[in-house]
């Protein structure tokens, strides 16, 4: 009666499927789906892209901080960054895994990004121009990151889980490096204080644009949210970050370039200007300042790090035959 | 099966007197970079003094599907459990 499946985090076989009642029925009960329940054929197919596109985002995230690590002012700070580098591949290989538990490939994954079939987070479409970029994209891009996140480690789908609730815990550090920048160079020369204001100035709307289209221009939000994948809307989720990050910038001493952004007593939140959803869409279209660069870099990456793939693959291969040979 | 190299499943010991706990999975052409991988990938906060990396494929598991046919044995031995058992007041150590 037991069966070979390969395992927990990779079953070869697709689940079967389920009707959405029967799935609905599931979810109260248990709350949580394993990779060889059965599920409707929509929640795989949107957790294979969300996980996929999460997945992506990660290792392509490696570039705009992965430009500055060379130039890093000191060797703490470099120490600092590599390991946050380092950290993000990390993130995107515990992704790929949780997608292939859904029973894809992850190297059927790679090409689809590298085709340009599957997208990445556009924030990192956007360049590193100064050393205070890094600072900033620690502090507001992975900022704007735990917060998507932390409520994904309660999602239903128990890999996705799993793997947010290693991401979450290896991510506070990322957000506490950058702001630790910004803090440093806010408090040094005018000139640094004006390059760490500069760098705000250019990230904070694209932060606020990470956490996807308003609400009511947000078609499967309801969905993802009646499968237990999504758990808070994008337009709570970004006025969360707007309430934890104000005060921060206040510590920092720099201003949010958002002349609207100003406490509403009745609201207990921060109000804020309305966000450039015009210019979303075109980086997510291909149109951002750094699109091109990125796919060429990763698709470059990938075709150079072949031989090593195939020597590693030769050697296996190798020692199996001697092995055999020896028995 | 899948393109490029086969998936295995990764344990660790977080410390000695634990057991070794499954972590996740990983890509590796064969069981020593496997290892390396594992290091890297799942280790690189000292969660670790010990690791086993398993082919997947060797993984033998119980059919989600007869989940409730499977495990049923022991659906009706409430009596396996202490907080069966009627304790008398006052009794205590029991
Ligand atoms: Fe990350
Ligand atoms: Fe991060």
């Amino acid at each position: 009666m037991p069966h070979v499946y390969g395992n927990d985090f990779g079953a070869p076989e697709r689940a079967p499927e389920l009707t959405d009642e029967a799935f609905a029925a599931l979810l109260a009960d248990d709350g949580r789906v394993e990779p060889r329940d059965p599920m409707p054929e929509g929640y795989r197919r949107t957790l294979v892209r969300q996980i996929a596109q999460h997945a992506h985002s990660e290792i392509i995230g490696m570039q705009p901080e992965g430009n500055w690590i060379s130039r890093a002012p000191s060797l703490r700070r470099k120490a600092i960054l590599m390991a946050k580098v380092q950290d993000e591949a990390g993130h995107g290989l515990y992704l790929y895994a949780a997608a292939e538990t859904l029973g894809v490939d992850r190297a059927d994954l790679l090409d689809q990004l590298h085709t340009g079939r599957q997208k990445y987070s556009s924030i990192f479409n956007y360049p590193t121009l100064s050393w205070a970029d890094v600072g900033a994209i620690g502090w507001l891009v992975d900022g704007a990151a735990i917060v998507n996140q932390v409520p994904l480690c309660r999602c239903s789908y128990g890999p996705y889980a799993r793997a947010m609730v290693r991401v979450c815990k290896e991510e506070s550090f990322h957000q506490r490096q950058g702001f630790e920048i910004l803090h440093t160079l806010s408090h040094g020369t005018p000139a640094q204080k004006a390059m760490a204001q500069d760098a705000v100035d250019r990230y904070w709307w694209p932060s606020l644009m990470m956490f996807g289209p308003p609400d009511d221009d947000s078609p499967n939000s309801a969905q993802s949210m009646a499968w237990g994948i999504k758990r808070f809307s994008n337009d709570d989720l970004r006025q969360r970050f707007v309430d934890m990050t104000v005060p921060q910038a206040e510590v920092l001493g720099l201003t949010l370039p958002d002349p609207e952004i100003r406490w509403n007593e009745e609201r207990g939140h921060y109000d804020f200007g309305t966000v450039d959803f015009t210019e979303l869409f075109e980086v997510i279209k291909g149109n951002g300042p750094c699109n091109r660069d990125r796919m060429a870099h990763r698709v470059a990456a990938h075709e150079d790090g072949a031989w090593v793939r195939e020597a590693a693959d030769a050697y296996a291969a190798k020692q199996v035959a001697r092995t055999e040979g020896a028995a | 099966m899948s393109r490029g190299w086969p998936l295995w499943e990764v344990f660790v010991r977080s410390r000695r007197g634990l057991s070794h706990t499954h972590v996740g999975s990983l890509h590796a052409p064969d069981a020593e970079m496997a290892l390396r991988n594992a290091r890297d990938v799942y280790t690189r906060r000292q969660e670790g003094v010990s690791l086993w990396v398993v082919p997947s494929a060797e993984i033998v598991a119980s059919d989600p599907g007869e989940r409730e046919a499977f495990f049923d044995p022991a659906d009706d031995k409430v009596y396996r459990h202490p907080t069966f058992y009627d304790v008398p007041e006052g009794v205590e150590h029991l």
